[in-house]
């Protein structure tokens, strides 16, 4: 079936789903069914899927523009290699979970990699995205082009709206070359200096690309020209990473693949385990899988936080991964909050408070407004971002 | 609502100089930087404090009167033309900076703090603030908010979008609103990305929160001289190619260099057709590297000259030709209209000959300069409001412009915003639903629609009608203009 063809018995499928009601989960490849309120409700009795795969394809690739259009079943390899095939990249480094989202999923879950605090998160990267809302009508936000402002935001809006809106059937993303060149530093250093560390260079002009720590080494990325690298070496010393290990490092950060990340899944998924903190009473207990994931997300001087459990720390402080035991609630949470943060439950049994940061009570009227607006019988992805919306 | 009533209900919450009402204070309010539009306010409200925005909005609810805010004024798509029963919210009095944090690499601001002013308050920590909209001498954080402002370095640095952090205001309920924050994750709705560029009709906004980078150790700029404005132009294509981002990549046609040069004397060779501003920043070694490669670029793409800046000072002198245009089309003509359209870069050829004959067809000079790295146009067509129709077919000429744009698969305005002045090209770049989804949102934060009425989204029936215009010119298009 071509292109137009599968995208008209989708929007025969929503229009059809609107007038009768029938909730719909709408899907790509699935590397995020784990991913947001109400995960794995696609169940006999739950909404029917919505499998966006097939309407797949790059519509436009000009590497002069900077700019990629794909449909939203394209796979995310697709995509990197086309992108490869011209020395360029998707600079937000988009988590792909050790499977192949589609670029449709990518976009509405909003998620990036270690490199989005020096070079911008997805949201920062999308300039268009096209709606097929509720009512079945087609529209085109954004555009192809670097600076627009004509309208509201909304393709912007879309990215990490979880389907909630609509479905984003085609996305225009902004790409970059790659780095001409890229080198990894590491450090022996605990949490607390290397928190201090990531700020201090943060506040210099040095071609960060990635800051992260994990059990005692600080890890820092470069990337950019060769001679602005090798002078960032001099200043900051620190040991140079093998370029296969450095690799292997930040893809595994990137991808959530490193061992923290086996934390609250399925027993059979498991094959990594979270070195225990002795000193904590709450990491004592229980395999890792046995406890939730937090991710806070948090100002990035913010100091070590006394969770009772050692962090991965990513985006130079801003990041930062606790394997927690459930039966102390939504502990991380009132922490992050404090610390003028967030805090979402990523993975294991949710808290009471959900397992997204509670919104801000204006926020929360105006979401739920926005969502009546483009889905007035709620039948995009119930439940998935908000309980009950 | 007569004015005295609303005057007298806005006295109860904002002391009496802080309410304007006399015909000579209201006068200077008439326009923003898009003079061609005037429109005298009922009244302006110069609030002092959060508190005191908050009990203006809530009055202006309760007795159902437009509010229009305004910062410095500078705006050029008339986003602040006043609305003539309404209230000009002026925001200029909250100017404080509140704090500027070194370590976290931020700034929080009142929204009448000046874009420059972020900059030099951050000058001694080694960092600044990254969007330099050309007006940055005078235009306001919060207007640059309202607009998404950019500027010549958002190629390497991006929009506002990219770089404010969170923002705090109100509804025109009265509602607090904090969006964004200190990290970088927030759950829910992008709702920052879709306030950020809203022209005033979403909410009021009392603070801003701003990311600031480390300045660079060294910047230096290429200028280089083409005998064609095309080479010019696939000249920028081949830059980025070739795997380049330059800091700031900009493109002025022999009109304009003609115009600026005697003005600031920038060293800017008027015998070509265009001329290129490449400007690359970094470490010196790095700085060193990427020039020599832009000039190998540009070499190759047929410069017929190139000069690279010695000092600072020279530096600076390049960019003040390009961040002086508007104002030297103002020393070359009584007035001038400035279009912002944005095309793929690839297009640039097509466009410049286009407007070419554009200006033989209105009878009208039109003078380019363009954001060139993002392929953002901003033509000046210069004309003499006193002379009988030259307005009329100024206005032509850029919705002209405007659409070729939409056909060139670009948009209408990259950075000015659409304000009161380009809501009949909306009607060209988005369907009937598009625009409904906008009144959609519209009305999620207002449902009153008090908020800034009649600007940046145009009605249906406002489209039917400019289309039935079209249709009439259709035929022949523009056939009362005179051909040479």
């Amino acid at each position: 079936m071509d292109a137009p063809a599968v995208l008209n018995e989708l929007r025969e499928r929503v229009i059809a789903a609107h007038q009768q009601r029938q909730p719909l989960r709408l899907r790509g490849a699935g590397t995020k069914d784990f991913y947001g309120e109400a995960a794995g409700a696609a169940t006999a009795a739950g909404p029917s899927v919505l499998d966006l795969r097939p309407y797949r394809g790059i519509v436009d690739y000009e590497p002069s523009e900077l700019v990629i259009t794909a449909r939203c079943g394209t796979p995310l390899s697709e995509i990197e290699a086309a992108l490869a095939d011209r020395s360029q990249f998707l600079a937000f480094e988009p988590p792909a979970f050790g499977g192949d989202p589609t670029i449709g999923g990518v976009i509405a879950a909003g998620l990036s990699g270690p490199r989005r605090m020096y070079a911008g998160a997805a949201r920062d990267f999308v300039l268009g995205a096209t709606l097929l809302d509720a009512r079945g009508d087609i529209l085109r936000f954004g555009g192809q082009v670097m600076k627009n402002v004509a309208g509201f935001d909304m393709s912007r809006l879309l990215c990490g709206s979880l389907g909630i809106l609509g479905v984003i059937t085609e996305v225009s993303i902004k790409v970059l070359p790659r780095p001409r060149a890229e080198e990894t530093l590491r450090f022996a250093m605990p949490a607390r200096q290397a928190v201090e560390a990531f700020n201090r260079w943060s506040g210099q002009p040095l071609p960060l690309s990635g800051a992260a720590w994990w059990d005692g080494v600080a890890w820092i990325r470069l990337s950019g020209a060769a001679s602005a690298i090798r002078a960032a070496r001099e200043r900051l010393g620190g040991e140079r990473v093998d370029p296969t290990a450095a690799t292997q490092w930040w893809n595994a950060l990137r991808h959530c693949q490193h061992p923290i990340f086996q934390t609250g899944t399925s027993p059979a998924n498991t094959s990594g385990t979270l070195k225990p903190n002795s000193s904590s009473s709450q990491s004592t207990t229980g395999t890792t899988r046995d406890r939730t994931l937090w991710r806070l997300s948090l100002p990035d001087t913010t100091p070590p936080l006394e969770l009772g459990a050692e962090p991965l720390i990513d985006g130079g402080g801003a990041l930062r991964w606790y394997a927690y035991d459930p039966q102390s609630g939504d502990e991380p949470r009132k922490a992050a909050s404090a610390a003028g943060g967030t805090a979402m439950c990523w993975r294991g049994p949710a808290p009471t408070s959900g397992r997204f940061h509670p919104l801000q009570p204006t926020v929360a009227t105006l979401t739920r407004r926005l969502k009546d607006r483009f889905d007035p019988h709620g039948i995009f992805n119930p439940g998935r971002m908000i309980a009950g919306l | 609502m007569n004015q005295p009533y609303v005057a007298a209900a806005l006295r109860q919450v904002l002391p009496d100089d802080c309410v304007l009402w006399r015909d000579e204070e209201l006068r200077p309010y008439e326009c923003d930087g898009l003079s061609v539009f005037r429109q005298k306010p009922m009244l302006v409200a110069l609030p002092r404090t959060e508190d005191e925005v908050r009990d203006v909005l809530v009055t202006c609810r309760r007795l159902e009167v437009p509010v229009v805010a305004r910062g410095a004024g500078t705006g050029l798509s008339g986003g602040s033309t006043p609305h003539e029963s309404g209230v000009l919210l002026s925001l200029a009095r909250l100017n404080r900076i509140l704090r500027i944090d070194p370590i976290a690499r931020t700034a929080r601001l009142q929204p009448g703090v000046r874009n420059l002013k972020v900059s030099e308050a951050a000058a001694p920590h080694g960092l600044y603030y990254a969007p330099d909209p050309s007006s940055q001498i005078a235009c306001s954080i919060g207007g640059n908010v309202a607009e998404n402002s950019g500027g010549v370095h958002c190629l390497k640095y991006g929009l506002t979008v990219h770089n404010v952090l969170a923002i705090r205001g109100f509804t025109i309920d009265g509602d607090l609103v904090e969006l964004g924050g200190g990290a970088p994750d927030h759950p829910g709705l992008d709702l920052l990305a879709l306030v950020i560029g809203s022209e005033g009709l979403l909410m009021i906004v009392t603070e801003v929160t701003v990311k600031l980078i480390p300045r660079p150790q060294l910047a230096r700029v290429v200028m280089a001289s083409f005998a064609d404005v095309r080479d010019a132009g696939n000249a920028v294509a081949a830059i980025i190619a070739a795997g380049i981002i330059p800091a700031g990549l900009e493109m002025m046609d022999r009109k304009a260099t003609v115009a600026v040069e005697p003005f600031v004397k920038a060293g800017y060779d008027l015998s070509a057709e265009a001329i290129l501003l490449a400007e690359a920043d970094g470490t010196p070694e790095e700085v060193t590297d990427q020039i020599a490669e832009i000039e190998k670029v540009l070499q190759a793409a047929g410069a017929t000259a190139m000069v690279v800046s010695s000092s600072e000072a020279e530096r600076l002198r390049f960019w003040s030709g390009r961040k002086n245009a508007f104002p030297a089309a103002g020393r070359i003509s009584p007035d001038y209209y400035c279009m912002d359209g944005t095309i793929p870069r690839k297009n640039l050829g097509p466009m410049l000959e286009a407007i070419k004959d554009m200006e033989a067809r209105y009878s009208l000079r039109c003078m380019n300069v363009f954001h060139a790295g993002d392929g953002n146009l901003h033509p000046l067509i210069l004309f003499d409001a006193n002379t009988p129709g030259e307005w009329e077919r100024a206005d032509r000429f850029g919705a002209e412009i405007l659409e070729l744009c939409v056909r060139l698969g670009g948009t209408i305005t990259g950075e000015h915003g659409v304000g009161i002045e380009k809501n009949n090209s909306m009607c060209v770049q988005f369907s009937d639903s598009e625009r409904a989804a906008f009144f959609g949102i519209k009305a999620a934060f207002d449902a009153t629609g008090l908020l800034n009425p009649g600007k940046a989204i145009p009605t249906l029936a406002r489209c039917a009608e400019y289309g039935k215009l079209q249709v009439h010119g259709g035929a022949l298009p523009h056939a009362d203009i005179p051909r040479f």
